[in-house]
């Protein structure tokens, strides 16, 4: 049985500036992944490159034990591997329905599409109230939760979340978690990535720590949580 | 007394052909952020591609039947040099600096000027291009050229073509979010590549119909009547909001009448007698875009430069 996807040796480079030096790690179906790490540890690159947004200089990268990191962004969607990109960058000129049928764009299931739109809009009822208005009216949160809910709708096996809880509310923050773990009940596998490193750690299955473009550490949420270095790092304890 | 009204309608007319060929220039930026300058040579082809489709046909044959076959023949020879252009000139150079594809847009412009100048038979000098005969219609306050009536038809027909592709079809609306945010419409699964190339052709199709009418209303065709007419056209673009297909198709409008008033009102105003007159009617659409620019610098109907289709 092999992983969902598999991470192997990957190095990403911004011209001679190498950002992510090397990294393994694996996301197994039905888990909730994360990667905590400081500003720049080189998260949101990996995760871009997963995507095909960013080209890897070299390693590989397997979705279910096939090389990915060929093709093209728009083909990767195909493939069952949706991107909730960090900033969550929403069409803002576009109604929040617009956006949402933009992330079933390849789907042709018309009764289909229109299910997960319902799914979606009772996941974030906001969503339902606002359907015609812009996006770019939408507070932070509205609009994390129309980017999560846009992800969604392309049915993804693999849901990358970039920093849902950037920017947000205590509150809102909780309720991004919250929808978090719904999903992850629901069958959805996740790859997470955030600052927030104690409320990511507690709902993942498995925790990678990223220091300066390596892996520093790995392990259970649970595990990670207990560690010391993370405790001083990330968590803010002495 | 009704000079007014002829001014207004023969700036709304010289208009439509500015907004015909500006949709090109504000599409293509919209998308890439690329003013094309070359785009004046695709429309001054396309002209050159509707007098070939004439040629092509028996001798005799009436315009009105000639028209949809040089119609097709202008959009085929544009396109495909926009579509051209836009894979080997603009591709390579899409990560390159700004600067690049702007100078690349610029040479290519002077390299297609100098190849139809060179080889298409006669070229070196104007050539003619089949008028509707007859004389002007009159429409009471106005009199219209009837070679403009083509004009005035297939104008507001482009628009509306473009403006329901862009919104209801499923093509439109990826163009809608590559304009907005490319990287997150390839996370939507666009090939945003493709939708580069729609909105090349798109923008080329249009300036092919535009140089069909403008064959018909000088009655000529020549290789360098991309410059002034592409320039006027990017003019319009720009005070209309880059970006915005409505905002080149008004800014095309606004310059147009500008310059049609400017011309036969401007020798009116007391001290300006030697300013007015046809040989000033370019440095009036400039100093009205001078003008716009320092007042609204987006343009009339723009918004941010980011999230326009």
């Amino acid at each position: 049985m092999t992983a969902l996807l598999e991470v192997e040796d990957l190095r990403v480079a911004y011209g001679k500036i190498e950002a992510v030096k090397g990294i393994s790690f694996t996301v197994e179906q039905g888990e909730v992944t994360t990667l905590i790490g400081t500003n720049g540890a080189g998260k949101t690159t990996t995760l871009r490159t997963v995507s095909g947004l960013l080209r890897p200089t070299a390693g590989r990268i397997l979705f279910e034990g096939e090389p990915i990191d060929t093709v093209p962004a728009h083909k990767i969607v195909a493939l069952g591997l949706a991107h909730s990109p960090e900033g969550r960058h929403i069409f803002p000129r576009m109604t929040i329905e617009e956006n949402l049928l933009l992330g079933a764009f390849l789907r042709r299931d018309q009764a289909g599409i229109a299910r997960d739109i319902e799914r979606a809009c009772s996941l974030f009822p906001i969503l339902d109230e606002r359907r015609k208005q812009a996006a770019g009216t939408l507070s932070g949160g509205e609009q994390q939760m129309l980017a999560m809910g846009r992800a969604l709708m392309s049915n993804p096996k693999l849901l990358l979340l970039d920093e849902p809880s950037m920017g947000l509310s205590p509150l809102m923050m909780q309720k991004i978690m919250a929808t978090v773990v719904e999903l992850r009940a629901s069958g959805t596998t996740i790859l997470l990535v955030e600052q927030n490193a104690q409320a990511a750690l507690s709902l993942s299955d498995r925790a990678y720590v990223m220091t300066t473009g390596e892996i520093t550490l790995s392990g259970t949420g649970a595990e990670l949580l207990r560690d010391d270095t993370v405790r001083r790092a990330y968590l803010g304890e002495d | 007394m009704h000079e007014l009204p002829q001014n207004l309608a023969n700036g709304l007319m010289l208009g439509l052909m500015y907004g015909l060929i500006a949709i090109g220039y504000t599409m293509v930026y919209g998308i890439v952020q690329l003013i094309n300058f070359a785009h004046g040579e695709i429309f001054m082809i396309g002209g050159f591609g509707a007098l070939t489709a004439y040629a092509a046909l028996p001798h005799g044959t009436s315009l009105w039947l000639a028209l949809p076959v040089m119609i097709l023949g202008g959009v085929i020879a544009s396109v495909l040099t926009a579509t051209a252009a836009e894979r080997f000139a603009y591709r390579p150079l899409r990560t390159a600096p700004r600067l690049a594809p702007l100078i690349t847009a610029i040479g290519l412009s002077i390299a297609l000027q100098q190849v139809v100048w060179a080889f298409y038979p006669g070229a070196k000098k104007a050539i003619s291009f089949p008028q509707f005969a007859g004389d002007t219609v009159d429409l009471g306050l106005f009199h219209l050229q009837r070679n403009d009536l083509f004009l005035l038809a297939a104008a507001p027909l482009c628009m509306l073509i473009l403006a329901s592709f862009v919104r209801f079809t499923r093509t439109g609306r990826a163009m809608q979010a590559t304009a907005q945010d490319p990287d997150t419409a390839k996370l939507m699964g666009i090939n945003t590549d493709r939708i580069i190339v729609i909105a090349f052709a798109l923008g080329a199709a249009f300036a092919a119909v535009a140089a069909v009418a403008h064959g018909l209303r000088y009655g000529q065709v020549d290789f360098m009547m991309g410059f002034l007419a592409g320039l006027k056209a990017f003019t319009a673009a720009v005070l209309g909001g880059i970006g915005n297909i409505y905002g080149a198709m008004l800014g095309g409008l606004v310059l147009g009448v500008a310059e049609s008033l400017a011309t036969a009102y401007i020798q009116n105003v007391p001290g300006m007698h030697q300013l007015g007159g046809g040989a000033w009617a370019n440095v009036w659409a400039f100093v009205l875009l001078i003008v716009v620019l320092l007042v609204r610098p987006q343009g009339l109907l723009g918004e941010r430069v980011a999230d326009r289709a």
